[in-house]
């Protein structure tokens, strides 16, 4: 609560010293002006300077202050702190409203600072790239510490078992048998992905086509945004669908065929992750087939050729590039894709080609492992941000790849919309 | 080798033939598409509106000396059986706050069982026979059905399927969008003005761009683990509260928001930047007096969408542990708290059959709610776009 009183007083006369700073600007900038002296600002950016310059020093203390305490554990009294920050505050109300002068740009130096605060907004997105590397990275290579990373890419029996033995500092009982073998993950993981893209690729991509070649334009309008509804549902919500409707429908059909399928079958949730995708290739593979320049069908229509054969010998050739990078952006979502598999899909590792039998995933697992009650230190909660790290690299690097892909097809025809 | 002209028209027609093949193959995929969309919402609504409809039971409870330490007592035990445990253990506390309650007796609607309500719904129900036969009489005399579930949008979770409701999970998802949207909309829009009107082209730029681009496509969940290594392991932000569920949400969001903004951005046309600057306007004054008023539907629009975006996800909030057991509705930033889409998560988890109900219940507030601000984002769109 203490922290907090001071926090307020400290906000009230930093708000204060704003004010004052702003009308003390703004009186002697009217003065000046008034005693007939040529001004190069207006008052009221005179004012405006002096408050940038009153508040920005006791930011910039203040924080660095905070970061300091934090980063080296250095233990500054907030007291102190604070009232140091007011200093720089003050001193900085003097500075600015001395500046008040003729001669002085407080226009031009109203704008470098906002230039700044700009810069400052536009890096955050990279320092939120960086952070997701360095604090999966970081706990990565602890995990690794523990077990072999050879035995990680290679094994093929995922059991964490008693890991949180060692921990607990009784390794001796269940060390040996904790086994972090990823192989079996990864194949869960990819056998629901290629079911979703043997759903969303043919779905999506004729959907494109009949969209963007066949259809009048007023189902055009209508169709598309009904399609991004598919990509607005909550994938908590498909999770839910998948294992309650689709599961069942699915053991059902099975049986039918005298197959032995499993409640928490792989198909479920590839299926519906697959419908999920559908709009993310169809709307991608839409503006691409949009943007294949009309001289081409023209000049195959000219030659002969019907509707059917300029579309599948001239257009989508020509976007193919297009049509490949919006496919492995979906396969990059589908490996991430992580609340439709926590909820359909099952959670022991199986390392089999039967998309009926129960598998795990990758996503189920960082899941299952952060979401124990075990201490952050164990090796089974490290192994997530180890996961974490493998699926960090695949998804970057299929994104890079679709983005250079995308990247020579508009410029191989000089589209910019792409 | 040469061909008639009879061999040529067939070949031709076979080939219109298959051109219009290509044609009603596509139309199927596309009406797949919409078929699996109508099945879904069916499927919703059916397992979900139900949800919204509540057994409730008219009893007459008599406030006699057990009933102050066991609420069970002040019911006949015939019908004791198919009222809501989670009404029982209210009646002490009402003797304590109104002792003058004891010695007399009321006829009162309350909450019933749940099995008692899958019984009426006609789900599978785990009454005996008698109990069975109990709830028809009563049914037949017009002392138990199905009123509107009022529960449903005033309590909140509870391990009693009747009496869970969404309010907690509705202020939790509230506070949470309060605190991404206090941190992505300004953070995001400051991004997009310094990338369209202030950056020079340079490889900087381009670094940013890219890294935006990408930030886009990175999986929801290495969100979650930043939120939790970075969030919480460092910084010391309280688990499981709306604070660090909107911080972790914001980085995710911002890249919709970045992207909606330059696209708004772009769409205001150079001829109003060059009158600004001949009147003399500063770069900023520009930018803050003209563009930016212009652009405003289209950001409004974006950050609706995103904010939708944001309030549909899950993963990452699970693993800074948002999926919390929150019975009490209150507002607190620092406080353990849930949003609908884990406590959706929640119920899902839960075996009994009437939590299958509750849960797609939820799903449809959840959806009305995201298409509302949907809608929103389309009209606002519609209403406020200017074509130059």
């Amino acid at each position: 609560m203490q922290t907090n009183q001071l926090l307020a007083i400290f906000s009230g006369v930093l708000l204060l010293l704003g004010l004052v700073a702003f009308f003390l600007g703004r009186a002697k900038a009217a003065r000046v002006r008034a005693s007939g002296s040529a001004m190069s600002a207006q008052p009221e950016q005179y004012a405006w300077f002096a408050v940038l310059a009153t508040a920005g020093p006791a930011f910039a203390v203040s924080s660095v202050g905070a970061f300091i305490m934090l980063l080296l554990g250095a233990d500054i009294p907030t007291f102190l702190l604070l009232a140091g920050s007011l200093v720089a505050a003050a001193l900085g109300l003097m500075v600015g409203v001395s500046q008040v002068k003729p001669a002085f740009h407080a226009r031009q130096a109203i704008e470098k600072v906002i230039q700044w605060i700009l810069i400052a907004a536009a890096l955050i997105s990279i320092f939120t790239t960086f952070g997701i590397l360095f604090s999966i990275i970081f706990e990565a290579l602890r995990f690794f510490r523990m077990h072999s990373f050879w035995e990680f890419i290679t094994g093929t029996v995922w059991n964490p078992g008693a890991s949180f033995l060692a921990a607990a500092g009784r390794a001796e009982e269940g060390a040996s048998a904790a086994q972090f073998g990823s192989v079996p993950l990864f194949a869960g993981t990819f056998m629901i992905t290629a079911i979703a893209m043997l759903v969303a690729i043919p779905v999506g991509l004729l959907s494109a086509i009949y969209m963007s070649e066949f259809a009048p334009q007023r189902v055009r309008t209508l169709a598309k945004p009904t399609l991004e509804v598919l990509a607005g549902i909550p994938t908590v919500v498909y999770g839910f669908f998948a294992a309650i409707t689709v599961a069942p429908i699915i053991v059902d059909v099975a049986g039918f065929f005298g197959l032995d399928s499993s409640f928490n079958n792989a198909v479920a949730p590839g299926v519906v992750m697959g419908v999920m995708i559908i709009p993310f290739i169809s709307s991608l593979s839409d503006d691409v087939i949009n943007s294949v320049p009309d001289s081409m069908r023209q000049g195959s229509l000219a030659l002969g050729m019907t509707k059917g054969e300029t579309i599948r010998d001239v257009v989508i050739p020509a976007a193919l590039p297009g049509i490949i990078s919006a496919s492995l952006l979906a396969v990059s979502r589908a490996l991430g894709e992580t609340m439709i598999v926590v909820m359909a899909a099952g959670m022991r590792p199986n390392l089999t080609a039967n998309p009926l039998e129960d598998m795990t995933t990758v996503t189920v697992r960082i899941v299952a492992a952060l979401t124990g009650d075990l201490e952050f230190e164990s090796a089974e909660t490290l192994s997530a941000f180890a996961l974490g790290l493998v699926l960090f690299i695949v998804t970057l690097s299929l994104n890079l790849v679709s983005v250079l892909m995308i990247r020579r097809f508009r410029e191989k025809y000089r589209v910019n919309n792409l | 080798m040469s061909q008639s002209f009879d061999d040529i028209s067939a070949q031709l027609k076979r080939r219109h033939r298959k051109s219009s093949r290509l044609k009603w193959i596509s139309m199927g995929a596309l009406g797949l598409a919409g078929l699996f969309l109508v099945l879904f919402f069916a499927d919703m609504l059916s397992k979900g509106l139900p949800a919204f409809q509540q057994a409730y039971i008219e009893v007459e409870l008599d406030y006699n000396e057990d009933a102050q330490r066991m609420g069970r007592a002040a019911l006949d035990p015939e019908v004791s059986r198919l009222v809501s445990r989670s009404f029982e253990r209210l009646i002490p506390g009402m003797l304590r706050d109104d002792p003058g309650l004891i010695g007399t007796t009321e006829q009162r609607w309350v909450l019933a069982d749940s099995e008692v309500d899958q019984y009426l719904k006609g789900h599978r129900s785990r009454l005996s026979e008698d109990e069975r036969e109990t709830v028809d009489e009563l049914v037949e005399s017009g002392r138990l059905e199905l009123q509107f579930n009022t529960t449903f949008f005033t309590e909140g979770d509870s391990k009693m399927p009747e009496r869970a409701g969404i309010l907690a999970a509705a202020v939790g998802t509230v506070m949470t969008m309060l605190v991404t949207l206090a941190i992505a909309f300004p953070i995001g829009v400051m991004t997009a003005v310094y990338l369209e009107e202030f950056a020079p082209d340079n490889r900087f730029t381009q670094l940013i761009e890219i890294n935006i681009n990408n930030l886009a496509a990175i999986p929801s969940i290495l969100f979650g683990l930043l939120g939790l290594a970075i969030f919480i392991n460092f910084f010391g932000v309280p688990r499981s509260s709306a604070l660090v569920g909107g911080m972790t949400l914001a980085l995710m969001t911002l890249p919709v928001i970045i992207i909606a903004t330059r696209t708004a951005l772009r769409s205001v046309p150079d001829s109003i930047r060059h009158a600004a600057f001949g009147v003399g306007c500063s770069r900023w004054q520009v930018v803050r007096d003209h563009v930016l008023p212009l652009a405003t539907p289209g950001i409004m629009t974006g950050s609706i969408i995103g904010l939708a975006q944001a309030m549909g996800e899950t993963a990452p909030l699970i693993i800074i542990g948002m999926v919390a057991f929150i019975p009490d509705v209150g507002a607190s930033f620092t406080n353990a708290s849930t949003v609908l889409p884990a406590q959706i998560f929640t119920w899902a988890g839960e075996p009994e059959r009437a939590f299958v109900e509750k849960t797609a219940g939820g799903i449809l507030v959840l959806l009305s709610i995201l298409i509302a601000l949907n809608a929103a984002a389309v009209v606002l769109r519609k209403k406020f776009e200017r074509r130059w």
